[in-house]
């Protein structure tokens, strides 16, 4: 009687388990659903304001608006103002703005809202101003019900591109993270940490509204299970495959090729021997070819750059800067004995352990500096000890990373090269930069100001401030049954774009 | 009764140790949370405004204090990566991992016993040996990769779910069980199979005695000898066994969250870490010291009720 039971009930849940399982899998009838894999939680904050993580700002780039927003093509295009015009000395920004945009919750945007968030933004009670470039805003005011005033302490032709900022409502503005509340095309529903954000869209969006309804993005933080949750269907996208995922996957599955928009480089310690001396620098740009390293770790595919500038900048991008440094191994061994090094020498690559990409350019660097007599230690660290050794601290020799634009302005690549800039890592120091950076901040005229920009970009290869490599491709994997996935030039997955495709 | 009183008191102080040693840790190995926090857009004001809101300027010892006292009124404070509070972060991870331990426990007695029965009755046929190689093959098979054939066989080549698929328990119970099912396997099977041997050898032992003649001569059925007088007996030392792999699979869970795709307390541990976000970190390790503590002193009662000269031994 007892082993009768036992057995019964332990053949039940057996039983019980494996049929459910079947139809775990599942997915609800009606197509307008998305699941979009991501690497990491948001983990720093729901709040549009604070959140500086680019795999953050790729997701809430769906809720949140500025006033502004960037299109695919990387142009700013008015969003929640319709309209914004510039006085001619380049001070005064006057924003229009449009006419019945909701908030997420039924609110009309407001002009108080629009203040409340910029002067949130602009608060340096704590010190610094949560947009650096705020600290330029001399006053701000509200003209009447749709205009909206700021005016500047100098002129920053490139301040319109802070206008992204997002707008939150004025009563959340204290706390937004718990109901987060935007106007983007979609609306935030929930969130369990380290598993999923689930949106919905908005129906009362201003703009073209977003084709798929429910949209959930999971988070698959093993990167060895991205092929697997792929092809049995419990993600339809994921951004940022690598080539060898990309070959594992079925037909089932297209894969969308852009760029990472990176600068990825061997970044040197510019202050600490040997790469105090400018020909020791010359001597690793001259050992390397950026098509070796894609072609062994890349599958061949990835944008060649020679300085911190990468294609998707458009006329500020110099292609012809690829060339100043073609591999020449006896030139390099030249410039390294007129150095002092004959014999060459030993130095450690610090390289964040997290990112396979960088790991594996590091290993074929290594193989390349072998050439010209350089022995590279590779040392795999933890992102976190990366951040306050390598980019807080500047207590390395050389690493390899790729260096992302926080806003579509080349002073968002090229600033941090100033020898006094606070996050100018590789500790690269040239009064000849410096006076054409400051040149091309000061210049109001677009062609004098983009000549000068260009000038830094010269100097920085001329220099050999690092070892320059390539812009990473982006393969993103998405299952054929959607369509419309748009590349950005930015950290931005657009789901609103993305629709069922059309069997 | 003083037992149980001494027992609670050890394992307090174990939990105290414990938390101490992880806040030790943590004031050693570099990185902190402000810094991973703010990551490249850090610059050094920002980092001290952040780290004073966080308490972190404050000395180790005054903050190990000021998160006891805490604890003890039910506050395990403020993650600093997800910004909310503790308790409520792990709340909603915690039933988790404690299903999928207790899911892979029962999972792991029931192949077991079974199986060990089943070959104890046949005992040197063909079947017998059988089972046997395939438990020594099972054994080998840490969880982890266990867990990637589970997927590649039963979630990629037979369909029997889909790999990744994690739906949580508060959206549908079933669902989340069915999924459930195949991690817990990943985690029973080699701990099955080394109670497996445990209970086989007992199980052949027993079979031999003065006493398992007389209930076969009382009439007993072979069936009804191995489950009602040899199980029970032959039982003895794989409890301890037993107890051994409850506290076991609580760590197994959290590697196996990571081969299945499961957000329970495991990777928000691991996250923690890397975001040197200590709250959270401090909690779960509590979390787990007192799991653990709570499974072996159920193992405890459980061997007093099975075999209560232990019980007697404790006078």
């Amino acid at each position: 009687m007892k082993r009768s039971m036992i057995l019964l009930t332990s053949l039940l849940v057996l039983l019980l388990a494996v049929a459910l399982c079947g139809c775990a899998g599942d997915k609800s009838g009606n197509g307008s659903t998305i699941t979009v894999g991501i690497p990491q939680d948001i983990e720093d904050s729901l709040d549009p304001h604070l959140a500086v993580a680019a795999g953050t700002r790729e997701v809430l780039f769906n809720i949140y608006e500025g006033l502004v927003k960037p299109n695919s093509n990387g142009e700013l295009v008015p969003a929640l103002a319709s309209e914004y015009s510039v006085d001619a000395e380049g001070k005064t920004y006057t924003f229009t703005l449009r006419k019945g945009v909701k908030f997420h919750d039924g609110e009309p945007v407001t002009v108080q809202d629009v203040v409340a968030s910029i002067e949130r933004c602009a608060d340096t009670s704590n010190g610094e101003p949560l947009v650096a470039a705020f600290s330029n805003i001399a006053g701000i005011e509200a003209a009447d019900d749709s205009t909206v005033v700021i005016t500047l302490k100098e002129a920053d032709t490139e301040f319109i591109s802070y206008m992204t900022t997002a707008i939150l409502e004025a009563k959340y503005i204290a706390d937004p993270t718990s109901d987060p509340v935007g106007t983007g095309p979609y609306m935030f529903v929930s969130r369990s940490p380290q598993e999923n954000i689930v949106l919905k869209s908005f129906k009362d969006y201003w703009g073209e509204k977003a084709y798929i309804e429910n949209v959930t993005f999971k988070i698959i933080s093993n990167p060895d299970t991205i092929v697997m949750n792929l092809e049995g269907g419990s993600i339809d996208m994921f951004p940022r495959v690598t080539t060898a995922q990309a070959a594992q996957l079925s037909d089932k599955f297209n894969i969308e090729e852009g760029t990472m928009n990176l600068v990825q480089a061997l970044y040197l310690n510019n202050a600490v021997k040997p790469f105090d001396d400018v020909r020791v620098r010359q001597a690793l740009c001259y050992a390397i070819d950026p098509q070796e390293i894609m072609d062994y770790a890349f599958d061949g595919i990835g944008s060649e750059i020679g300085s911190s500038m990468f294609p998707s900048f458009g006329k500020y991008f110099m292609p012809e800067l690829n060339d100043v440094y073609n591999q020449d191994i006896d030139k390099a061994k030249g410039l390294l004995a007129e150095a002092g090094y004959p014999d060459g020498f030993e130095f450690t690559i610090k390289v964040p352990s997290n990112y396979t990409q960088h790991v594996d350019t590091a290993q074929v660097l290594k193989e390349e500096f072998k050439k010209i007599g350089v022995t590279a230690d590779i040392e795999l660290i933890e992102w976190n000890s990366w951040l306050s050794d390598v980019y807080s601290g500047r207590e390395y020799e050389a690493t390899v990373i790729g260096v992302d634009a926080s806003s579509l302005t080349p002073s968002a690549l090229l600033s941090r090269f100033q020898s006094e800039a606070g996050n100018n890592f590789v500790n690269f120091n040239s009064a000849e930069y410096d006076a054409a950076y400051a040149a091309a901040v000061a210049s109001t005229d677009d062609a004098k100001q983009t000549e000068y920009f260009k000038q830094c970009e010269e100097i920085l290869a001329k220099e050999a401030a690092n070892v320059y490599i390539q812009d990473p491709a982006e393969l993103v994997a998405i299952s054929n049954k959607y369509t419309g996935y748009e590349f950005y030039p930015l950290y931005a997955q657009d789901i609103s774009k993305i629709r069922i495709a059309d069997k | 009764m003083t037992g149980v009183i001494k027992k609670t008191i050890s394992s307090l102080l174990t939990v105290l140790v414990v938390s101490c040693l992880v806040f030790l840790a943590f004031s050693i190995i570099p990185g902190d949370p402000a810094v991973a926090k703010l990551g490249t857009q850090a610059t050094p004001e920002k980092l001290d405004a952040l780290r004073e809101s966080m308490g972190l300027n404050k000395p180790l010892f005054v903050r190990f204090i000021s998160w006891i006292g805490g604890v003890i009124k039910g506050d395990f404070g403020t993650s600093y990566s997800y910004s909310m509070p503790v308790a409520s972060l792990i709340k909603g991870k915690l039933p988790v991992t404690i299903i999928l331990t207790l899911y892979s426990f029962v999972l792991m007695i029931l192949l077991s016993v079974f199986a060990a029965i089943y070959a104890a009755r046949r005992e040197g046929r063909v079947l017998d040996k059988i089972i046997q190689i395939i438990t020594q093959v099972i054994m080998s098979v840490p969880p982890f990769f266990g867990g990637i054939l589970i997927t590649l066989i039963f979630g990629l080549g037979l369909h029997l779910f889909a790999p990744g698929g994690y739906i949580s328990y508060d959206v549908n119970m079933p669902k989340f069980l069915g999924y459930m099912f195949w991690p817990a396997l990943a985690i029973a099977l080699p701990k099955g199979a080394m109670a497996f041997s445990l209970l086989y050898t007992g199980l052949v032992t027993e079979k031999k005695k003065d006493y398992a003649r007389t209930a076969y001569s009382r009439g007993n059925s072979t069936g009804d000898v191995f489950y009602k007088h040899l199980l029970k007996n032959a039982c003895i030392p794989v409890v301890t066994f037993f107890g051994m792999a409850l506290a076991d699979m609580i760590a197994g869970s959290i590697v196996i969250e990571q081969v299945f795709g499961i957000p329970g307390l495991g990777r928000i541990l691991l996250t923690s870490i890397q975001n040197r976000d200590y709250p959270v970190v401090e909690a779960i390790i509590v979390c787990i010291a007192v799991l653990v503590i709570v499974s072996n002193l159920l193992v405890d009662i459980l061997y007093r009720v099975i075999d209560p000269r232990t019980a007697d031994s404790d006078k």
